[in-house]
């Protein structure tokens, strides 16, 4: 195993990363802006390196500010966490060229996932099912008219280099694809510096269920699992489960062998996430993308089956075999993650401040991975998670219980949260159902 | 005379009215930008833009003063 590691991000799962790496004994190394200065994380880690102002373009963002704070720190790998330079492989490249291990997958695995286009068309070669979409980018509004028509609608109209859900949207008919298609446009030549756009037809009344994949040193592909993240506002995810409880036996089979194909299909190393979108009545599912990172949802699979998927990162990059026998995993009961953000609880809109009371719950069953403390400020210039609360049961009904005495134990002040809208949802009777789709939350929110 | 005010802390991404500007009920004043979301300000009626307060890049707090339509 490597002995030192610096983790290129921030909050959360900064702090995640950090606590398997000191419980591997692996020195650690915090990279922070200024207005992340006071934050967990920075604290806990062994070093700490400021790498720039509050805007994370000249930070969070600045490959060279990072690789020169672990060349000063003497770190031998990199762990990016999710989002900023995780799935850039130019980064990864930089990385590997200044001698330092990366711990994720290869980048050129990176690059043919990053380009959802691609990805679509390696996928299909791969035996792969696809939703009816665009080969290739769609260069303007008449393509993309001409392409829906091909298609079908509704359409989703996508950035081929986005994520997050930023600048996607649903077109029922030519008049709203060509709005679509402008906004679609505008936000990723903004947000990824891409203008390629991507038509799918959009599946209506579907649920989004991931599966979690580990590519090991010796190349194999193993799949643990799925996730059922179909609790989203604003095409983002807000809350998440596993066992999925829209995806039945058969089914589940069938996509955690797609998943493998798809890692197989590109040689992939280390943790990743095939998401899938799922037509729960017809029992079928079709690929969405790969996110070749550590997913945020990730502590629901680790709750179930016990496996460290940090710690599996690490080994992998290093070389080594998992800490766990590949062909006995067997995940046991039912575990939730809700994500509390910095937002208000109905319009979901962003309340940053200062925070002047946290206390997080404790009990059997709950986790909690948290990026702040009392007295932290959350700024605006990234994104609104606070933390994750996880709680994991024998079965669904014991984790949803757990899960409301946890909410209600969770005492934030100072921003805005979105904890009553997890009170909201663990109490409505479309989510204890188990069968909803991603349209829970506008329900939820129609008068 | 309508003044509208942040309703949280932002940046100020794109200032789209400009001062004399005739604006009509929910036309876009400005933009703002806040956990990596754009937010619209809004006009609340009909009027003229008296005043634009702020200017793109700027960081307003909850309550600062956007525009002042009158």
């Amino acid at each position: 195993m490597f002995e030192s590691v610096l983790v290129a991000n921030r909050a959360e799962i900064a702090r995640r990363v950090i606590r398997t790496g000191r419980r591997m004994s692996i020195r650690t190394v915090a990279v922070y802006s200024e207005a992340d200065a006071d934050l967990p994380y920075v604290g806990e880690a062994d070093e700490a390196v400021a790498i720039g102002p509050a805007a994370p373009a000249k930070s969070y963002l600045d490959a060279s500010a990072i690789i020169d704070a672990a060349r000063k720190t003497g770190a031998a790998a990199v762990h990016p966490g999710y989002g900023f330079l995780a799935e850039n492989a130019d980064f990864a490249r930089q990385v590997l060229d200044a001698g330092l291990i990366w711990v994720g997958p290869d980048p050129a695995a990176i690059e043919q996932m990053g380009d959802k286009i691609r990805a679509r068309n390696l996928m299909e070669q791969a035996g792969v099912p696809v939703s009816p979409g665009s080969r290739a980018p769609v260069a303007d509004v008449a393509a993309a008219l001409a392409e829906a028509d091909r298609i079908g609608y509704p359409v989703m109209v996508k950035a081929a280099a986005g994520g997050g859900g930023i600048g996607m949207g649903v077109a029922a008919d030519a008049a709203g694809l060509a709005a679509a298609f402008e906004t679609a446009r505008s936000r990723a030549e903004r947000f990824f510096s891409s203008p390629e756009i991507l038509i799918e037809r959009f599946v209506e009344r579907a649920r989004h269920v991931e599966v979690q994949i580990l590519g090991l040193a010796d190349g194999r592909v193993l799949a643990l699992g799925e996730r059922d993240c179909s609790v989203q506002r604003r095409h983002q995810k807000v809350a998440e489960e596993t066992p999925s409880p829209g995806v039945s036996g058969g089914l589940r089979e069938q996509m955690l062998t797609a998943a493998v194909r798809a890692g197989q299909a590109v040689g992939y190393r280390g943790a990743g996430t095939v998401e899938c979108l799922v037509d729960a009545a017809a029992g079928s599912f079709v690929f969405l993308e790969m996110n070749t990172r550590l997913q945020v949802e990730h502590p629901v699979t680790e709750l179930v089956t016990g496996i460290d998927l940090v710690e599996q990162q690490f080994l992998v990059a290093a070389g080594e075999p998992p800490s766990f026998d590949p062909d006995a995993v067997s995940p046991a009961g039912h575990a939730l993650e809700l994500r509390v953000y910095a937002e208000d609880p109905v319009r979901f809109l962003p309340g940053p401040g200062r925070i002047t009371e946290w206390e997080e719950p404790s009990g059997e069953g709950v986790r909690v991975d948290a990026g702040y403390r009392a007295g932290n400020t959350v700024t605006p210039f990234y994104d609104p998670l606070l933390a994750k609360l996880c709680v994991h049961g024998a079965d669904r009904g014991q984790a949803i219980e757990r899960a409301r005495e946890a909410v209600a134990a969770f005492r934030v002040a100072g921003p805005k949260t979105n904890l009553l809208f997890h009170a909201e949802l663990l109490a409505s009777a479309e989510f204890t159902s188990g069968d909803y789709d991603t349209s829970l939350v506008s329900k939820l929110r129609q008068p | 005379m309508a003044e509208i005010r942040a309703e949280m802390v932002a940046n100020v991404w794109k200032v789209v009215a400009s001062e004399g500007d005739h604006v009509d009920d929910g036309d876009t004043l400005v933009i703002l930008e806040s956990m990596k979301m754009e937010i619209p300000v809004l006009a609340e009626g009909p009027g003229v833009v008296a005043k634009m307060h702020v200017g793109e890049g700027d960081v307003v707090q909850e309550g600062d003063l956007i525009a002042v339509v009158s």
